[in-house]
């Protein structure tokens, strides 16, 4: 399959240096962030120029050869991982803010511009962009895109779909498509809709009109301690039926406080079952009234104990220990699995206690730390991949917490993506009939089937190989018998 | 409360028939909204209605896509909620379905996000007849493509809109308008003012000479807010922008049928003017909707200006071709009203057609809308 002609056809149209072949030059481009999953590519493309980008799209569909776009690598579903025989098109050398217009609140901006860059560009104009995915400084806003990448900050202003107002997309064909544009609707379909979250399926976009907030004047911090777990996920639902939508609302049990607080050092109470971090924002007046009917709120659910940062200092400490969860269980256990389901709000509890239970049966500890405004799970399974067999079985408890997640009424994959890593939990979310309307969406945009081929969409071949079961909303297959 | 009638069934099983002799259907709701091309056989979601399940918790409504906005908005308002996109109602007689597919957002649409900003899931019908579910009924869902998305503003031409997932805002404590006498250079200062604060604004409309600013949340936070402007501005109900949402304000005459129109409001000051040289005779003209960015001047006679003027309605006789053009000037486009899939660059009329194609190869659901030019 590696016709060496495309390399030099390659090299005919990039600059020296941005045709990598060397092997141990691929080396860093053989995995992104689920690094589990390792694969080095033929020839890393590194284009600089939305003409370049082109002409390596007009090389690949001339010679047949499959392309990965990838961006900052940061993705957390091995949606960039390459093919031993195709060109990994990395657009981290796009990485200029092309315009900033403050009085229409937008910023224009290249792919691989990181997403905190753009934050930190337009906060002169006390603007800022509002997904803030925990990767922020290192990941780029085309991989944003290709995710529709979250943060912490979704449930009051939104993912990235929610942020992007227009794109320039090149497809394999070598159409360009300039879709909305700096305006809040756009004629004709949403391809915008299309396009965010297609995990690099369907087109490379090389340009992206991102939407910009004014930084609000006002922001207030709660930390609630829970002696109960469930207590816990009954506060957060009551927070949202009164009324409130907080900037964030997390949630971390003992396991992960604990870890958080030998790491970081943020204060937590390392006693309590779960803790809450509630963020609120808005004007003075309005984050005050806010404030108060939270902690109504919380007091009301049992909470042990409420505490308020209302000082950037003590604010931006709260949130250390959140954000440091993840490296601190990297210091608990030689590996961790970081899974990303979604759940209804109502089934917190139940899902918490559900995956306390698997723990027990595979043996493996899961720290629970994440985004409980919109239900959106990370539990951290605790592994040593030197041991025999570990890493299947964290593999497999996974993919059992996924199911459930299923069951519950939710989704295999809030924010991290598909990429190779759900392929199987696909087949349990959707029937045959949705999976070809996914497959004939592709070829509308890529018949040829060359753009990242294999990933996000389960074949239905394997979905009947696997003999998955397909839950949906509950209505589980015979309910009554113990499965997950 | 709707009642409950769920005709999935049959709706699915004309779209299937329909399919196999490759005939076409113009899908309807109400007929709320004028424009849709008669002709071909018309399958209706009339009748498939009810709330499928609502819970205010999850900020989450499932209903059936005939379902009366009516009907809906007043579920939700008995637990505090309301859609987020504030759709026009059209008298009651707008269909879920009809808000989603057409993709309409009222005044809130800069701060609440639009109708495909709200939508977590649908199922629908393709044009092959099969019935199929996406996204579902949390916030965040990245599995798959996001057809769910797809689907608003798509005018039923890629699938029938069977059950609508949508998110759902918390009502705010209160809501004040504002309103002040200004010319169009003062208020285009204003709100590029305002742009540039975090203030709890979710409306703005200039029309007639007159600027409106809608302030909600907490009480405190929004008569504070209202004093901060020191704006000399006057405090009026809500009723200004209800009228400009549902179209029943005196600048929308003539476009909606018999709909009476409204005075809007109940301010001190003046609507003559409104009414008067800023509000052409009934009928006279063709209404267009421009999208430009947000804080643009778009300085035109026969104008209603909302959205931090980032839309305009404007009512003129002058041809398309110029219409769109000082559109594009301005930064945006111009879509006649009611709206249609409008023009598009040609590269993207062409995905437009394969996914049109990916979804109802056939070609039998709504098809006119996609080739009917302005």
């Amino acid at each position: 399959m590696r016709n060496p002609r495309v390399i030099n056809l390659l090299r005919e149209q990039l600059s020296a240096g941005s045709v990598v072949t060397d092997t141990h030059a691929l080396t860093p481009f053989e995995t992104d962030g689920l690094t589990a999953i390792r694969q080095k590519p033929w020839v890393v493309a590194l284009p600089e120029t939305v003409k370049q980008v082109r002409a390596v799209l007009r090389i690949c569909r001339e010679n047949r050869v499959p392309v990965v776009t990838r961006g900052a690598g940061t993705g957390l579903s091995g949606g960039a991982r390459p093919l031993a025989d195709g060109v990994l098109l990395t657009l981290t050398k796009m990485n200029r803010i092309l315009e900033v217009i403050p009085q229409a609140r937008v910023a224009r901006v290249e792919p691989g511009v990181p997403n905190a860059k753009i934050t930190e560009a337009t906060a002169p104009f006390g603007l800022y962009y509002a997904p803030d995915p925990s990767s922020q400084i290192a990941c780029s806003i085309g991989g944003n895109v290709a995710e529709n990448s979250g943060g912490v900050h979704c449930l009051k202003y939104g993912l990235t779909l929610n942020n992007v107002l227009g794109m320039t997309v090149q497809t394999l064909e070598g159409d360009e498509l300039v879709l909305g544009g700096k305006t809040l609707d756009a004629p004709g379909y949403d391809l915008i809709a299309a396009m965010v979250g297609s995990e690099g399926m369907l087109g490379v976009v090389t340009e992206v009109v991102v939407k910009l907030l004014p930084e609000p004047f006002a922001k207030r911090v709660l930390l609630a301690a829970f002696d109960d777990l469930r207590r816990a996920g009954d506060a957060v639902a009551a927070i949202i039926r009164g009324g409130v939508i907080p900037a964030g609302l997390e949630m971390m049990d003992a396991l992960a406080i604990n870890a958080a607080e030998d790491y970081a050092n943020a204060g937590y109470p390392r006693d309590a079952a779960a803790i809450l971090l509630c963020e609120l924002d808005g004007t003075e007046e309005g984050v005050n009234a806010d404030v108060e009917i939270v902690r109504g709120i919380l007091d009301e659910a049992g909470a042990a104990g409420v505490s308020i940062a209302s000082e950037e200092a003590e604010r931006e400490n709260l949130w250390r220990g959140r954000k440091a969860a993840f490296p601190a269980a990297g210091r608990m256990a030689p590996d961790y699995y970081c899974m990303d389901g979604t759940i209804p709000r109502r089934e917190l509890g139940d899902v918490l206690t559900e995956i306390a239970i698997l723990s027990e049966r595979f043996g493996l500890p899961v720290a629970n730390v994440f985004h409980a405004g919109d239900g959106n799970l990370h539990p951290l399974i605790l592994f040593d991949s030197s041991k025999p067999g570990e890493l299947e079985k964290a593999e497999q408890f996974g993919g059992e917490i996924l199911k459930l997640c299923v069951a519950r009424g939710g989704t295999v994959t809030g924010e991290h993506g598909v990429g190779v890593e759900k392929l199987d939990a696909m087949c349990a979310q959707f029937a045959d009939a949705e999976l070809d309307q996914f497959h004939r969406l592709k070829a509308a945009f890529d018949p040829e089937g060359l753009m990242n081929p294999g990933k996000a969409i389960p074949t239905l071949a394997r979905c009947s190989e696997l003999g998955g079961m397909h839950v949906r909303g509950g209505a589980l297959p015979h309910a009554e018998l113990e499965r997950f | 409360m709707p009642s409950d009638g769920d005709r999935s069934e049959p709706l699915t099983a004309a779209v299937a028939a329909a399919s196999e002799t490759g005939r076409s259907l113009t899908i309807v709701g109400s007929g709320s909204k004028s424009g849709t091309p008669n002709g071909s056989e018309t399958v209706s979601t009339a009748g498939h209605e009810g709330v499928v399940d609502y819970r205010p918790d999850e900020l989450v409504v499932v209903a059936r896509a005939g379902s009366h906005l009516n009907d809906i908005e007043s579920v939700l308002a008995d637990s505090g909620q309301a859609l987020p996109f504030e759709p026009p109602l059209f008298g009651g007689r707008g269909t879920l379905g009809g808000a989603v597919a057409t993709g309409l957002a009222g005044p809130g649409r800069p701060w609440f996000g639009s109708a495909r900003d709200a939508l977590l899931g649908v199922t629908i019908v393709n044009g092959m007849g099969q019935r199929l579910s996406f996204g579902g009924q949390v916030l965040k869902n990245v599995a798959g493509y996001d057809v769910s998305s797809l689907m608003a503003g798509a005018f039923g031409t890629l699938g029938l809109l069977l059950d609508v997932s949508l998110r759902v805002r918390p009502l705010p404590e209160t809501s004040l308008t504002l309103a002040r006498e200004c010319t169009p250079d003062t208020a285009h200062r204003l709100i590029s003012d305002l742009l540039r604060k975090p203030l709890p604004v979710t409306a703005t409309a200039y029309c007639g000479g007159v600027l409106r600013i809608r302030l909600s949340g907490s009480h405190e936070a929004a008569s504070h807010a209202a004093a901060g402007l020191d704006l000399d501005l006057e405090v009026e109900d809500d009723l200004f922008f209800q009228g400009v949402r549902d179209h029943t304000h005196p600048f929308f005459s003539g476009f909606h049928g018999s709909t009476p129109p409204s005075t809007g409001g109940t301010s001190t000051l003046s609507h003559a003017s409104e009414a008067g040289a800023d509000s052409p005779a009934e009928g006279s003209g063709r209404l267009w909707m421009l999208s430009l960015p947000l804080g643009s001047v778009f300085d035109e006679a026969n104008t209603l200006t909302e959205w931090a003027s980032a839309r305009i309605w404007w009512r003129t006789d002058a041809d398309a071709d110029t219409v769109r053009a000082r559109a594009r000037v301005a930064g945006g486009y111009a879509a006649s009203f009611p709206p249609r899939l409008a023009d598009v660059a040609p590269a993207v009329r062409k995905y437009m057609g394969r996914l049109k194609a990916a979804f109802d190869p056939a070609g039998i659901l709504n098809t006119k809308l996609l080739s009917h030019a302005d």
